[in-house]
């Protein structure tokens, strides 16, 4: 582990044009079993459980075993990622403690961000001044 | 051993893609997203073409991959630009470049500002004074940092966000301005290439794609470098599964550093590395326990160790112990650890039970859940850890402990490249014409990359990125006429970059099975080694971060050899390539750390690392840089003191 694949769940995200949890992971673990259709985490010490794959996840096929270092069995966290926020319910070992948290994580649409609208020009005389192109920088 | 060459002979070669640029970014964190943002306008305007290359996909690559829960710098109106500066030079002990530092701390608001304006949520104080999350500012009203909006500090530079699309955020900034036709992902540059009639002058990269059988061969007039810091060089606390948990991002290979020093460029404070004290193995975040929530900890019987030390640290390091930066703070809690009054714990409880007397039970439940989302948006292990171990931390306190050393440029350490600074700030001899240039000419950096300038953290290093993709685009102008050309035959190159596959092909089936062979090592066994060398002789945890010139001498003997076992990496997949060349850049990044720390006579940065020989630190011989310089023909390193210069008072 430490993320892990469900394999009822997972579906090779074979109607998708790529694999989600493969193109994701910052660390190039998750893979695609082309014969099973199925993905796994092909180098689990090296898994930083950032989660991306499990917020990823098209068919939440995704959870983390953590680390069996230091994680004893039993608990669980579990994120539902939206377009503008995040849901996380977490289970504890003792069965009967459970948290529900929503967080926002972003205020505006998703792809609809425009860099240089509204914004200025470069102006390449001040090329080698401090400051950026939209403003410059403060004196102190 | 015999040397090995790749013959094509047992693996077929690669389709070649070159691919003819202007500026050049390696890398897709925060710093080269800054880069793409900031140059792709100023080339716009120069009619110049700017293209990025990154190991990973650019929305969750890089430190920031899984969130953050508050950005660490920020100026802001009630800060001046010279008290950042003066904070970072205490927190790393009096050595940094103040004209950098100065030049990212009159820049790094307008980043934080694009921030919010792209989409980050930022928490803000409403007009009682309360605390919201970023989207309820933004229902309430509540006006912009930019338009006077008042952020909520959890230090004097530090807010607090709601984080975990930070980077998705900066990502789709970057991507935007610069259209996915100028954006290669999973592509791994392993090499640098500089030109044929001046080795001094970098003019491209090559590397390979980690998901086909293709090489990326880039033509460039500048390059900048933005490929983190280095993690897993040192054996970390956890070393089965859970060595994964590092602190800073596992996939930070310390790329930025080896392939500058493999071309020849200057290196500073390699000798500096960072010791997180986290959250015992889930290496959540303190930050926020230590400042917003007002915790306290202690060593097992109570004590608090910070008050408790105070009069020691500053008859240890006169000079250094009044205002103590996180080293010294480090260096408290490591003196109960060693003299057996461990564990340290965090008293969450305690200190949420003094929050409860004032708050009412809204508040309070908001406030559980800010604790909450402190380890979600950034360690969420953390939090796991806690449901694990049923801990709730209004009820339980929690372990904190100093984890494995890492080296990095942008957070509470300053290992990294030496660079030109603003030509406005930066005395004659640190400005060599381009703000940012590394000492070989057109190759940039920031972020991890810039050394003797740390405390940028997320903000900083995105801030960073834009002034040398700013400056970058000045270089190109100034030299569109160069004509540039490899200095090495690209296809000797390429046969170099996949030589561990040639090797484990030609080998494989020498043994029943190929894990074990004699005839070359796989990634996994050289990591391993390079990690226990690190460890037991380079102030590792094992050592309690001591080590003296004999062990680092026997250090660098074992490292000398696995250096040269390194020619006979094997692959069986483009994973393990990947590996195999990440291990490499490892290697000459720990070998750098282990020379500086021989170099430097003194224990600059106590809780840090110790040189049980020079146990003091001392200020009228090391109060300097120390630099490097890599000549990988000979396979020497020159090594000598900068002096250090205070430009702000």
């Amino acid at each position: 582990m430490p993320s892990f694949v469900i394999v009822e769940k997972c579906d090779g995200c074979k109607a998708l044009d790529r694999t989600a949890c493969q193109y994701i992971c910052p660390n190039d673990l998750m893979v695609l079993d082309q014969e099973k259709m199925k993905a796994w985490n092909q180098e689990p010490d090296q898994c930083w459980e950032c989660f991306n794959c499990v917020k990823i996840c098209p068919q939440q096929a995704i959870e983390i075993r953590h680390y069996s270092d230091f994680t004893p069995l039993g608990s669980s966290t579990i994120p539902l990622r939206g377009t503008d926020s995040i849901m996380w319910t977490i289970k504890f070992r003792d069965g009967k403690t459970m948290k529900r948290f929503k967080f926002p994580i972003r205020t505006t649409a998703e792809g609809s961000i425009d860099v240089y609208k509204g914004k200025p020009e470069a102006d390449l005389s001040k090329i080698k001044e401090p400051g950026f192109f939209n403003n410059p920088a403060r004196a102190n | 051993m015999e040397k090995e060459v790749c013959t094509w002979s047992f693996c077929e070669k690669p389709a070649v893609e070159t691919i003819e640029t202007d500026f050049l970014i390696v890398g897709g964190g925060m710093a080269a997203c800054g880069a793409a943002v900031e140059s792709k306008r100023w080339a716009d305007a120069a009619g110049l073409k700017v293209t990025l290359v990154d190991k990973a996909a650019m929305d969750r690559s890089g430190a920031v991959a899984m969130g953050l829960s508050a950005i660490n710098t920020y100026v802001g109106p009630e800060n001046t630009v010279d008290d950042y500066v003066r904070y970072v030079r205490q927190d790393l002990m009096g050595i940094i470049r103040e004209d950098l530092v100065k030049d990212v701390g009159r820049h790094v608001d307008d980043s934080v500002h694009l921030f919010e304006e792209w989409g980050l949520p930022i928490w803000k104080k409403d007009k009682e004074g309360h605390t919201v999350d970023g989207q309820t500012a933004i229902d309430e009203g509540l006006p912009a940092l930019k338009d006077g909006g008042q952020c909520c500090r959890s230090g004097r530079w530090q807010m607090m966000i709601n984080g975990e699309s930070y980077k998705v955020v900066v990502a789709e900034a970057a991507k935007n301005a610069l259209g996915m036709d100028n954006i290669y992902e999973r592509v791994f540059i392993v090499k640098l290439m500089v030109d044929k009639n001046d080795n001094n002058r970098v003019c491209g990269a090559v590397g390979f794609s980690v998901r086909d059988r293709k090489v990326y061969v880039f033509k460039a007039k500048a390059v900048l470098i933005a490929c983190g810091g280095v993690v897993n060089v040192f054996r970390p606390r956890s070393v089965a599964e859970g060595q994964g948990r590092a602190w800073y991002p596992v996939w930070n290979a310390g790329s930025t550093y080896a392939m500058a020093a493999e071309i020849g460029a200057e290196m500073t404070m390699m000798e500096n590395r960072f010791v997180p004290a986290r959250f015992k193995d889930g290496y959540g975040p303190v930050g926020a326990w230590f400042l917003f929530f007002k915790a306290q900890a202690t060593n097992a019987a109570g004590e608090e160790y910070m008050s408790k030390n105070q009069e020691r640290l500053r008859q240890e390091y006169p000079g250094y112990a009044d205002a103590p930066g996180t080293c010294l703070r480090n260096h408290a809690m490591m003196i109960e650890m060693r003299e057996g009054r461990g564990p340290i714990y965090m008293h969450t409880d305690v200190a949420m039970a003094e929050l409860a007397k004032v708050l009412s039970k809204k508040e309070l439940k908001h406030l559980e859940a800010e604790a909450w989302e402190d380890f979600l948006d950034m360690s969420i292990s953390q939090a796991s850890l806690w449901a694990a171990t049923n801990t709730e931390p209004d009820k339980k306190k929690s372990e904190i402990m100093p984890s494995e050393p890492y080296l990095l440029g942008s957070h509470a350490g300053c290992a990294g490249l030496w660079v030109s600074g603003p030509a406005d700030l930066a005395p004659p001899e640190w400005n060599w014409g381009y703000n940012r240039m590394t000492t070989i000419t057109g190759l940039f950096t920031a972020g991890d990359g810039t050394g003797a300038s740390g405390h940028k953290f997320s903000s900083g290093s995105h801030a960073e990125g834009r002034i040398a993709g700013k400056s970058a685009i000045a270089f190109i102008i100034d030299h569109k006429d160069d004509k540039l050309e490899f200095a090495r035959d690209v296809d000797e190159v390429i046969a170099e970059i996949y030589l561990p596959f040639e090797i484990y092909e030609k080998y494989k089936n020498y043994t029943t099975d190929p894990a074990v062979n004699p005839n070359y090592i796989k990634p996994r066994h050289l990591q391993a080694r390079l990690q226990k060398i690190m460890d037991e002789y380079c102030a590792g945890v094992t050592s309690q971060y001591f080590t003296n010139e004999t062990s680092l001498k026997t250090g660098l003997e074992n490292l000398t050899m696995l250096k040269e076992d390194a020619a006979r990496m094997a692959a069986e997949d483009l994973h393990e390539l990947m590996r195999c060349w990440e291990n490499y850049h490892r290697i000459l990044a720990g070998e750098a750390h282990l020379r500086h720390i021989l170099f430097r006579q003194e224990t600059r940065y106590p809780g840090y690392y110790y040189r049980a020989d020079y146990i003091k630190i001392d200020d009228d011989n090391w109060k300097c840089f120390v630099n490097s310089k890599y000549n990988p023909a000979t396979n020497e390193w020159e090594i000598k003191k900068v002096p250090y210069k205070q430009l702000v008072s």
